[in-house]
């Protein structure tokens, strides 16, 4: 799985680092989304797809091969 | 004249069924049978109603919706939240780029570190209402006593308004949420609001501190009007919201033992519970309003440029092909995907505090009270009817 984050969507709500902290956080200005790892492990996975489905923006993409 | 068409029945505000807690039944049987379709508002203008989840989601990330109420369509809910709407919108009533700019100087004090960070001192405010809530005998009135006064000092210490004004402001917030304010008696609520935030922005000028009003000031880009629009947006969203959400789940939770003996039992239950009880109340009752400015198909029906729209929050939170037995409360469930906060770029921007706040109100209230109870039979607990956001007049309590 590949992650990738359009900040130009985000609206800031923070639901991807509540969700899943290990792969995204927020900048501290304007708190918008930062990914941490574009890579995430297995154990992860699911977690991200929720993160990718509950933004408000659509900021998230995940690709799976 | 032709019989009348059964879409032309639909109104709004339609009436609450047996459950309290449950949208109008009109609207969920729109949401099963008709999920796009026609209602007629207070003045005789239409609009339609958005009911599935998918369909509200779709509007609301959809920029061929505009929540600017001066585009002409736009819908309204009442005489006096045209009023509101129409006059010196805030940022919730314009579009991007314009909305961005003025949300972008807030979004930072709401990330979730520095929402996380106020743990401590939120938990110190509810402990602090609780003590003086149980230092006098029972019954106590829940809403009066906590539900509300827990929100509202949170979010003066945020903004840094004085507390001891509470009565001042909490009256006008009730006049702006109210369906039958007229728009007199809005106009006036809110330019007493603002003429008192504008001299506290005032004095802040001379005297800064390290709160949200001071902040908006030393940018230097904003008018004392605009600070005082922002902090007035802040100040009625962040208490009545939280302090209604906070009062309906103690009340939905004690209808539902089984429920509420769940959450006793694990609190490490509480923040999916929250999001539950946000999804089960979904207390913004009227939805959320946008108008068409292109045309665009929605749920197969075409809606075009000009013609105003209602997102029913809550039915898209019963809908039942993203939530299982939807009119269940299941502390339980995974209710993520919730549209409570709506969706979209205008989705809540206090939702990390609202979420807070009502975890460590919850869980504390549960903690400290464990045989709290109502003190009247629950069918004479006065719910709000007439009102933006759903809610409790009062919630008598013992324990």
């Amino acid at each position: 799985m590949r992650v990738s984050v359009d900040p130009g969507r985000c609206c800031s709500s923070g639901q991807c680092v509540t969700a899943v902290p290990e792969v995204f956080d927020q900048s501290e200005d304007d708190g918008v989304v930062l990914l941490i790892q574009p890579e995430p492990p297995a154990d992860l996975r699911s977690a991200v797809r929720t993160a990718a489905a509950i933004c408000p923006g659509r900021a998230i993409t995940v690709h799976e091969p | 004249m032709t019989a009348v068409d059964p879409i032309d029945a639909l109104t709004y505000p339609a009436a609450r069924g047996g459950c309290p807690f449950a949208p109008p039944p009109a609207y969920q049987e729109a949401l099963e049978q008709r999920p796009v379709t026609r209602i007629s508002l207070w003045d005789g203008s239409r609009a339609w109603l958005v009911t599935r989840h998918e369909d509200v989601r779709a509007v609301m990330g959809d920029r061929r919706f505009s929540a600017d109420a001066r585009k002409p369509g736009f819908p309204f809910l009442s005489d006096g939240r045209r009023e509101l709407a129409a006059q010196n919108p805030s940022f919730i009533r314009m579009d991007d780029p314009e909305h961005a700019r003025f949300r972008r100087m807030l979004t930072g004090d709401f990330i979730i570190k520095r929402v996380e960070a106020l743990r401590p001192a939120i938990q110190r405010i509810v402990d602090g209402f609780l003590d003086e809530m149980t230092s006098h005998h029972p019954p106590a009135d829940l809403v009066a006593e906590f539900a509300l006064p827990v929100p509202s000092l949170v979010i003066c210490m945020l903004l840094g308004v004085p507390y001891q004004d509470h009565a001042y402001f909490q009256e006008r917030s009730r006049i702006l949420l109210r369906n039958h304010s007229t728009a007199a008696q809005v106009r006036r609520a809110r330019d007493e609001l603002s003429d008192y935030l504008q001299e506290l922005a005032k004095r802040k000028e001379l005297e800064p501190d390290e709160h949200i009003i001071s902040k908006l000031i030393a940018r230097g880009d904003l008018t004392r009007e605009e600070v005082a629009g922002m902090s007035l947006l802040l100040l009625v969203a962040g208490h009545e919201t939280t302090a209604n959400m906070t009062a309906l789940s103690t009340l939905a939770l004690l209808r539902d033992p089984a429920q509420l003996a769940r959450l006793r039992e694990d609190p490490t239950l509480i923040k999916g519970a929250v999001e539950e009880l946000l999804r089960f109340l979904s207390i913004v009752q009227g939805g959320t309003l946008r108008v068409a400015v292109e045309s665009a198909e929605i749920g197969g029906t075409t809606i075009e440029a000009g013609e105003g729209v209602i997102c029913m929050l809550s039915t898209a939170n019963r809908d039942s092909s993203v939530f299982a037995t939807p009119e269940a409360l299941d502390v339980g469930r995974d209710a993520r995907r919730h549209v409570a906060f709506g969706f979209g770029v205008h989705q809540c921007l206090g939702q990390p505090l609202a979420r807070l706040e009502l975890q460590i109100a919850l869980e504390t209230l549960i903690r400290r009270l464990p045989d709290l109870r109502l003190a009247v039979p629950f069918e004479d607990v006065r719910f709000r009817t007439d009102t933006a956001v759903h809610g409790l007049e009062e919630l008598p309590v013992t324990w």
